[in-house]
């Protein structure tokens, strides 16, 4: 870890300066000693607990439900069905009107008629204790009529298929189809054509913290108090207010410490919204904490993509067009509010990103099937699209003859040609393609790497190099929900104090869920006002206390929250300076606020500290003229408009061994360089990158959600679902290249996905690699060993 | 089924708690609601992840595979306790400076097994760190930067294993 100086950034080069310094996170130590507060451990007077008796079929017909029995269990105290929900919640359809002729059904809390996926709530038990909750659950009585469920996407996709919701016609939610640059002429006329089709298992996130939520209504006030395990609490308390019929101002969501989130927390769940329907009804506190077993098959899936992709090439290897065709499977609905069509639209926006080429078509299919939902997971699309991309690359790569890191740097965009229109229509402001493979290759020491490689296979041992360079989409604009009538913030405000004893207090709309975002604001704070980062103090997630905002999705929370907070500090400092300059009756131009002080901007000698002015301001204001009030409270927010996107990029490297008789691989080495413009905390920033790695290594080898024709999930449980654990993961290293966005002054882009985009891809050319010498390939992620002896006719 | 509960007398954090239990209640959610302890977090409730790991007569154990009425006469030592004492306050900080922690729920267990390492082994590899963890998961981190406070905190140690307080 190396400690980089501050970057030369005027406002921020300053004496003192936290941006660029690896400090560790304020709320750390509380979270090492256990006094952490996550939703389970808030405890209230008169709580009660929820328990879901869950649909045991994918597809099904509730003819009854009898609750008699179960009514009569210890400690129950509320039963409600479906049929009763629905009387106090309005349903909600996820689709967003820019992701043109999407569709979806009505959903509701629990289950009315039917069932459409193993899992899905039926009905609600609140009783004392949890276990009692449970204990009633096998006393209800539900008769039920299976129906035929619809499993296999491209099966459900076909015309003529069962259709899950007649209303809708058929079980697309979403197409979209592309052509750019008369990509079948290019094709056509192409040297080389190489194609693969790619699979991309269903996994989901195994946050560690199950989904969480205590909800209490104070009927006498109509006030709605939510503490919830979420990433976005203002887009929460809309959801609650809007479906449960109450003001906004009447609903307040408190979002305390969150036990691991990477996008299954920023979804509506319908247990969840029950949860809160529940205390409405009880008027008093009830709460849903997921267990494991209802997380696997509740939480939102992701991936789950088979993709038929294409590339074409010049002899010489210069890259002319990229082609897929994309189906993807995502459960009976559309995931509310964000819907489950961006992913594949991301996948289709995403496809060749790093590279020049010109032509392009795509086709991507969002299909309705029986199965758990599937929506937004930490790096949406993008490990998807890398896979294919890179993968299509290194195939390339092997029926040219090149070296793969050749054949990228004939095609990489140039570091020179911004901004970029990509054939999608993205546009790039400013990336580092060139500058990043250089600085890889010479972080791993790629030509000792391969030497060894040869080393190695000479002995037959077969080991892999694998490459993936990436592109993310971070800092978005209103162009992500916004515009297409989602009431999701993309702006996000920062309210900055000076008390009155020199100290600093913050509150932010951008959520922490251990990225640091806390972190990132007191340094970003410290440094704009001019005190030491130990005086700010930083509150987030209260819907009540903190300015509005989007909360911490889509690798946001650094890039909008810190310039939010950069100009609240900003301001705040010219404000203080202000009242400074009347009480030293100097120039405030003059004057600077360093460690804490007023000093003399040029000599730097101190004139009075922060605890003075304060002192001054709030207890002796009849000492400043009349007509000076001082303003030591400031709110300034910050929604990034120039792009739809602020994109970053980088490139990942695997280092793998397979054995050939067991099909394993052990992971070697990783590396990654990316480039997230302005480093706030190095140190933050690399471990965002290593965990997403591991994240992306998670669906690379282990992860998947397997299910059978049926619809039922198979390996619900931990021990039959494989998480990346410490035993098998490798070192992994990075390094930073510095472009930073011009949107903002602060140029901080996103760096919270870049991991997980890059990492499956670059673990799948590395494996493919070391398999080269027996002529197989791998595309079907996971690469489990079986995956792997089958590729080698052993299996 | 015979849910009529059970007096039991535990020694937690060195105080003495006495409480009737039910039979079928694990020793994490006895901690966790009896002793308002809730330091210790639940995670899979099936022993996999580790997120519950506390400490009974010194060894390491999964609360949520061992049962309250287990505990009757022993001695558990969890999180709370441990900070308190200071036992692994050179671990914490550890943890903390190189930020070998993120969501912070696994961390609990995470340090308690690591401390379990450290007291056996004070200067462990990178692999043998790795192996010793690999029963708690972690789904922030990607593992490397809890091995790197682990190595630093046991050379720190200067390869003396601290007493395990039982």
């Amino acid at each position: 870890m190396s400690k980089t100086d501050a970057p030369g950034l005027s406002t921020l080069d300053r004496p003192n300066s936290y941006i660029g310094r690896s400090v560790p996170r304020p709320n750390a130590r509380r979270l090492a000693e256990g006094r952490g507060q996550y939703v389970d451990d808030v405890k209230l007077p008169r709580l009660t607990h929820v328990a879901f008796l869950r649909s045991p079929y994918a597809h099904a017909r509730i003819k009854s439900i009898d609750t008699a029995a179960a009514a009569k269990s210890p400690g129950v105290i509320r039963i409600v069905t479906g049929r009763e929900m629905k009387e106090v919640v309005t349903p909600w359809v996820g689709v967003l009107s820019h992701l043109k002729g999407m569709k979806s059904a009505p959903q509701y809390p629990l289950a009315v008629d039917r069932a459409c996926w193993q899992g899905e709530a039926v009905c609600a038990v609140v009783a004392q204790t949890r276990a009692e909750a449970e204990d009633a659950l096998p006393l209800i009585k539900v008769e039920w009529e299976e129906l035929t469920p619809v499993t296999d996407a491209e099966a459900a996709a076909t015309p003529g298929a069962l259709v899950i919701h007649p209303e809708l016609g058929d079980n697309i939610a979403f197409q979209r189809e592309l052509a750019v640059g008369e990509p079948d002429a290019v094709f056509a006329a192409a040297d080389v054509v190489v194609e693969e089709t790619f699979t991309i298992g269903r996994h989901t996130g195994v946050t560690l913290e199950p989904r969480s939520i205590l909800a209490d209504y104070n009927k006498a006030e109509k006030q709605l108090t939510v503490y919830h395990s979420t990433q976005a609490p203002h887009m929460m308390q809309g959801i609650f207010a809007k479906h449960l019929g109450l003001p906004e101002t009447n609903v307040r969501v408190i979002c305390k410490d969150v036990g691991g989130a990477f996008g299954i927390k920023v979804h509506t769940y319908p247990d969840e919204v029950a949860t809160v329907a529940l205390a409405m009804m009880l008027g008093r506190p009830v709460k849903f904490i997921a267990d494991r077993l209802e997380s696997f098959v509740t939480d939102i899936h992701a991936r789950d993509h088979v993709i038929k992709g294409r590339i074409a090439l010049s002899k010489d290897g210069e890259i002319k067009a990229f082609a897929i065709d994309d189906v993807t499977g995502i459960g009976p609905y559309s995931v509310y509010p964000r819907t489950s069509g961006i992913e594949a639209n991301q996948v289709v926006n995403l496809i060749g990103g790093p590279y020049k080429h010109k032509a392009y078509k795509a086709r991507a299919r969002v299909v309705f099937q029986n199965k758990t939902v599937m929506c937004q997971y930490r790096a949406v699309g993008h490990p998807i699209a890398c896979a294919v991309t890179e993968g299509l690359v290194d195939l390339a790569a092997r029926k040219l003859g090149m070296d793969p890191a050749e054949l990228r740097r004939r095609n990489l965009i140039a570091d020179d040609a911004y901004p970029y229109t990509a054939p999608p229509g993205l546009v790039f402001e400013s990336l580092s393609h060139h500058r990043s493979l250089d600085k890889l290759l010479q972080l791993m020491d790629y030509k000792t790497l391969r030497q060894e490689q040869a080393e190695f296979r000479k002995r037959g041992i077969q080991r892999g190099i694998g490459l993936a360079s990436f592109i993310e989409v971070t800092n978005p604009s209103a162009a992500f929900y916004g515009v297409g009538g989602a009431r999701i913030s993309a702006q996000d405000g920062c309210t900055i104090r000076l008390d009155p004893s020199g100290t600093i207090t913050c509150a932010i709309g951008v959520t922490e869920q251990g990225q640091g975002t806390e972190a990132i604001v007191a340094q970003v704070a410290a440094t704009a006002v001019g005190v030491p980062m130990e005086r700010v103090r930083v509150i987030t997630g209260d819907t009540e206390i903190t300015p509005y905002g989007g909360g911490t999705w889509a690798s946001r929370g650094a890039g909008i929250g810190g310039e939010a907070t950069l100009q609240a500090g900003k301001n705040l400092r010219a404000n203080i300076l202000k009242v400074a300059g009347v009480m030293l009756q100097a120039d405030p131009g003059t004057l600077d606020i360093r460690d804490g002080k007023i000093v003399d901007a040029g000599t730097g000698a101190e004139r009075i500290p922060l605890e003075e002015l304060g002192r001054v301001c709030y207890f002796r204001p009849d000492t400043l003229p009349k007509d000076l009030q001082p303003e030591l409270m400031v709110t300034r927010h910050y929604v990034q408009k120039d792009f739809a996107f602020v994109f970053t990029n980088g490139i990942q490297a695997s280092y793998v061994e397979v054995d050939t008789d067991t099909g394993f691989v052990k992971l070697l080495g990783h590396w990654c360089v990316e480039d997230c413009g302005t480093v706030i905390n190095p140190q933050l920033v690399d471990e965002q990158i290593r965990g997403g790695v591991v994240q992306g290594i998670g669906a690379a080898l282990f992860e998947h959600c397997v299910y059978d024709a049926q619809g039922q999930m198979r390996n619900a449980n931990m021990a039959d679902y494989l998480v990346p654990m410490a035993g098998e993961m490798p070192d992994i290293h990075v390094a930073h290249v510095e472009t930073p966005t011009r949107s903002s002054e602060l140029g901080a882009k996103g760096a919270g996905e870049a991991g997980t985009a890059g990492a499956p891809g670059a673990v799948m050319n590395a494996i493919n690699d070391a398999l080269s010498p027996f002529n197989a390939r791998v595309a079907a992620q996971p690469f489990t060993p079986e995956i792997i002896l089958k590729a080698l006719g052993k299996a | 089924m015979n849910n009529e509960p059970i007096q039991i007398t535990v020694t937690v954090n060195g105080e003495r708690i006495t409480r009737r239990v039910e039979p079928r209640q694990h020793l994490i959610d006895f901690l966790r609601s009896e002793c308002e302890l809730t330091g210790a977090h639940v995670g899979c409730e099936h022993g996999v992840c580790g997120a519950c790991t506390v400490r009974v007569d010194g060894e390491i154990v999964r609360g949520c595979l061992f049962l309250a009425v287990q505990a009757d006469g022993a001695k558990v030592d969890t999180i709370e306790g441990l900070s308190d004492s200071g036992e692994i306050a050179d671990l914490q900080k550890a943890f903390v400076e190189r930020n070998a922690l993120q969501c912070g729920f696994c961390t609990p267990g995470m340090l308690i097994t690591a401390a379990d390492l450290l007291a056996r082994n004070p200067a462990p590899s990178r692999d043998e760190i790795r192996a010793h963890l690999s029963g708690n998961y972690c789904r922030c981190t990607g593992y490397h930067a809890i091995v790197d406070a682990v190595e630093a905190t046991g050379r720190a140690r200067g390869g003396k294993p601290r007493g395990v307080k039982t």
